[in-house]
């Protein structure tokens, strides 16, 4: 986020850092006191109090995935990769700065240092981020949001919530999305054409990620008998594991555990 | 006397042991890494294999359960996958059950193994966890980020065999009990029914 690639005068780059960090500051208050709204048992698989409003949520994102989502998702799996690749790039790259700004919110300062020197090689080397040079440098993308931010913080999960649009999540997730679209500092330090482009291209993205794992989509959502459970029991096991939060269940289950009776299955 | 009987008796007393001394090492496992190791590399290249043999999606379906039936605990996913919901079956419904599960499996996962045509199983390492082994691999797919799938391997039935698989923190045993009670539930709970749908 201290990176600028068009000149900018240094009181107006400082102005920006103290705009941001007071914005960040009252959203965090925020935060912490939503969130310690619904603490529930931390080592429960599901916590999911607001089932019965998150399943017409859920109905909701499905007819937007079917209608919307998923068609674009084939169209984006049909175009070649010369045109597709270069897209999830610049949406990639547009999002480094919020990643640089998590990582040291986090006290990841490795991290941090990866991904600004990602922004820094791929913005100008790669073309505004169409290409990816700082991959092929060893440079691997530490992706991280402010949901990961709240969780390194010692905010808890929090409840179940499938957002609109946004799709499964947790109080805490829905907090960062929020404070993550809020607050995103490309503004302050990408190119006008990456901040003018940042939007389309997460658009596009979004429809490239989509196609490119159809089948895991489509078997989650159209090839499960209630896609509901399935989604937030993928959804939950798998943000725990990229925040390092793993469910205890998933050592519980073993075959010398005698808490399940074999007889007749043999 | 099976050699199933013996390990876990062998287990449990081990564990009884431990319980009381407190010096019993946890080598005293009948399982070791490399047997499990060994069992993920030989389930991997066989399912390689089918991939690269360009069969028809049935035949391959068809390669798929034979690879499970060798190569993972197919009674132990039967019985989680049912779960409470077994605890008034009779032994004939579990035994038909087990079939149409196996037959359930082999078709929606073998379906999915095209995924991994041109791709590879790269193994990272293994620890042992509770009594079983957790052998961790990173799958590479042409055009995707490596992500994690870990097998966890257990010799319950007297050999190694794998009993569930975890796939970036996804855990398939889970997702299978969750799928199974959803599909008792849309058939008011009749395991006839089931077992008939699923084979």
């Amino acid at each position: 986020m201290f990176i600028k690639i068009v000149n900018q005068r240094p009181d107006r780059i400082l102005l920006h850092l103290i705009s941001y960090f007071l914005r960040l500051t009252l959203v965090c208050g925020a935060i912490v006191a939503l969130s310690a709204c619904s603490v529930g048992d931390p080592t429960a698989l599901v916590n999911d109090p607001h089932e019965t409003a998150n399943r017409r949520v859920h109905a909701f994102n499905k007819g937007l995935d079917r209608n919307v989502l998923r068609p674009a998702g084939q169209v984006a799996a049909a175009t070649p990769d010369a045109f597709t690749v270069p897209i999830s790039n610049f949406a990639d790259n547009a999002g480094m700065p919020s990643a640089v700004a998590n990582g040291l919110l986090q006290g990841n300062i490795g991290g941090a240092a990866t991904n600004t020197m990602r922004f820094v090689v791929n913005s100008t080397v790669g073309v505004g981020g169409l290409f990816d040079p700082a991959s092929a440098i060893g440079l691997q993308e530490d992706d991280t949001d402010f949901g990961e931010t709240l969780a390194v913080w010692g905010v808890g999960e929090g409840a179940y919530i499938e957002l609109p649009v946004f799709g499964p999540s947790t109080q805490r997730d829905a907090v960062g999305t929020l404070v993550d679209l809020v607050f995103d500092p490309l503004d302050s330090t990408g190119h006008d054409i990456q901040q003018d482009y940042s939007g389309i291209s997460r658009g596009l993205g979004l429809a490239i990620t989509r196609g490119l794992f159809s089948d895991t989509f489509d078997g989650l959502l159209y090839e499960s008998a209630d896609s509901y459970s399935q989604t937030r029991l993928a959804y939950l096991q798998n943000r725990r594991f990229e925040l390092g939060e793993t469910t205890p269940v998933n050592q519980e289950i073993d075959p010398f555990a005698d808490d399940l009776s074999l007889e007749g299955f043999e | 006397m099976s050699s199933l009987t013996f390990s876990r008796r062998h287990f449990v007393t081990c564990v009884g042991a431990a319980a009381l001394t407190s010096a019993i090492p946890t080598t005293s496992f009948a399982l070791n890494a490399s047997q499990a190791e060994g069992l993920v590399n030989n389930a991997v290249s066989d399912i390689n294999r089918v991939i690269a043999s360009g069969s028809s999606v049935n035949a391959m379906v068809d390669s798929f359960k034979g690879i499970f039936d060798r190569y993972a605990d197919t009674a132990y996913l039967a019985a989680y996958a049912l779960g409470n919901d077994g605890r008034s079956a009779s032994n004939a419904q579990k035994q038909s059950f087990g079939d149409a599960f196996g037959l359930y499996l082999a078709d929606k996962y073998g379906r999915r193994f095209n995924e991994f045509a041109g791709g590879q199983i790269q193994l990272q390492g293994s620890s042992s966890v509770n009594s079983y082994i957790e052998v961790q691999t990173l799958a590479i797919l042409p055009g995707q980020s490596p992500f994690q799938v870990d097998f966890h391997v257990s010799d319950r039935p007297g050999r190694p065999v794998f009993f569930n698989l975890i796939v970036e923190g996804v855990n398939m045993l889970l997702a299978e009990r969750a799928e199974i009670g959803a599909l008792l539930d849309a058939r008011g709970g009749n395991l006839d029914a089931l077992i008939r749908d699923l084979s």
